[in-house]
């Protein structure tokens, strides 16, 4: 057995892993899925802003993180036109900015909201942390025009934008660099802009001080995350719908440590192969 | 199942698959869709730059300065600027801009460094400041929580956590050899950061699992049809 294993193909395990991702995906399993508490507080975070309000959306993406970041993105667009709030979206990401506006977009169409008066997609702006800082002396000055190419300060949403005082709230949904540690390094303590994100798995626990530390209200980790934002939200979205392919995948990564660990420890052993 | 007719999700479904083909092992379908997408992005960005930083931040404040008009109307002027109308003052960030292109002149390259030395030395204080105040002093803000709450549940998490960043932090003292106390409380440290280690890797594998079942989601729905 352990002479086996030492010597299995690796590409063996890349069928294995797969054929256990695509069959949930073709004969869902309905596995249960628990909200957690940080995943309920950005919702609370999300609900607690007055109906109405306008609200900063900054997408830091590519398509790189479209199966984690997009469902998150989409229920948190829906969240916000469901309150009636009016939504300034933003791109760091340079990646992003085509795929940001089609989500945006789709979302707006599905809610019936109009471009210009209900939201606003100022498209992608290179510069990192000093966009975050030059936005702080004024959205417009920042973004002239938006990711059509009309001038942001003739827009009607943006009359009663002026700088980050203007906003109730920050919704961040990130893959890295710049994301949500930049924008609670330049936005949150600098302009104490209450903040939410939604971060792809990977750089999650690099988050956790912030949602303990309060400088975080909320937040979304990875698919995991989304699936969870989506059932409180009464959805059956992408992020649902590949929860069973996730566990199936997670079950075999983890009898592949142990099944790794074992030769390991058979082979210090120095047992007959 | 119903086959898309978009060309485009073609296109993407036939690049998805030469990039797994590399799971079987090296060939030109795989070298070919990693090439292609090197040379596309190269382009993508410098247009994207151009249209999207170049022209509305630079290139038209610049039209309107020298027309004496900015975002401000109630001041004419080329140089009459105020926070956020910068008008003729944004020759100096244009002028950096092009210094970076000396570069490309060996003789003349040495004149990128003033433009290097202002990027580094804006980002250096931006980020010291932005360090400084969210991850030193509101962590440290953060970790300072009073040991007994009231309840047990969130008074264990508490002395968990305490004991977890005292012992973490402890591992990292290099001063002393880790003997006696502070031997073992440099080992309980250890314990503290593979467990976030393992959280760290759990929540990897998580990541790079979401990006195959996002890759399968576009296969079967967008391009296959099957919902």
């Amino acid at each position: 057995m352990t002479h086996w294993l030492e010597r299995l193909d690796r590409r063996w395990l890349f069928l294995m892993m797969g054929i256990l991702v695509l069959l949930p995906l073709l004969f869902p399993l309905a596995l249960p899925l628990t909200v957690s508490a940080r995943v309920r507080a950005f919702h609370d975070g999300i609900a607690r802003i007055p109906d109405g309000s306008t609200v900063l959306m900054s997408c830091d993406y590519d398509p790189g993180a479209i199966p984690e970041l997009v469902p998150m993105t989409r229920t948190a667009l829906r969240q916000l036109f469901d309150k009636k709030c009016k939504v300034v979206v933003t791109c760091l990401w340079p990646g992003g900015p085509g795929l940001v506006d089609n989500v945006v977009r789709g979302m707006a169409n599905e809610q019936h909201r109009v471009d210009g008066v209900d939201f606003v997609d100022l498209g992608f702006k290179e510069g990192r942390e000093a966009v975050m800082v030059l936005m702080g002396q004024g959205i417009a000055n920042a973004f002239p025009r938006d990711y059509q190419g009309k001038d942001t300060r003739s827009l009607p949403i943006m009359r009663s934008v002026r700088d980050y005082s203007s906003f109730p709230l920050l919704v961040n949904i990130s893959a890295g660099y710049p994301g949500t540690k930049e924008w609670v390094q330049q936005v949150q303590g600098r302009f104490h802009l209450p903040m939410v994100s939604g971060v792809t798995a990977v750089s999650a626990p690099e988050f956790y001080p912030y949602l303990q530390s309060g400088q975080l209200i909320g937040l979304l980790g990875g698919m995991a995350g989304a699936a969870e934002y989506e059932k409180l939200r009464g959805e059956k979205g992408t992020a649902t719908r590949g929860m069973d392919a996730q566990s199936m995948a997670h079950v075999f990564v983890a009898l592949c440590i142990l099944a790794g660990n074992w030769v390991n420890w058979r082979r210090r052993r120095g047992a007959p192969a | 199942m119903n086959l898309t007719h978009d060309l485009s999700i073609w296109l993407a479904a036939i690049l998805t698959l030469f990039i797994f083909s590399f799971l079987y092992k090296d060939n030109p379908l795989y070298k070919f869709a990693e090439h292609l997408f090197v040379g596309v992005s190269a382009g993508y960005y410098i247009i994207l730059n151009f249209w999207t930083v170049i022209v509305p931040n630079l290139w038209d404040p610049l039209a309107k300065a020298f027309a004496g008009q900015g975002t401000d109307p109630t001041r004419t002027g080329f140089m009459a600027a105020g926070l956020g109308d910068y008008r003729g003052w944004m020759i100096i960030p244009g002028l950096l801009g092009l210094l970076l292109f000396t570069r490309l002149f060996g003789r003349i390259g040495w004149l990128s460094r003033w433009s290097l030395a202002v990027i580094i030395g804006v980002y250096a204080g931006i980020k010291t400041t932005g360090f400084a105040q969210s991850d030193f002093v509101e962590q440290l803000h953060g970790s300072l929580q009073p040991l007994w709450t009231g309840q047990l549940a969130t008074t264990v998490n508490t002395l968990i956590f305490t004991i977890g960043l005292v012992t973490s932090l402890l591992f990292f003292f290099y001063s002393r050899e880790h003997k006696g106390a502070l031997g073992v409380a440099s080992r309980l440290g250890v314990f503290f950061l593979m467990i976030s280690f393992g959280a760290g890797y759990g929540y990897t594998v998580m990541s790079r699992v979401s990006l195959l079942i996002g890759r399968f989601q576009f296969l079967l729905q967008d391009w296959l049809g099957i919902r």
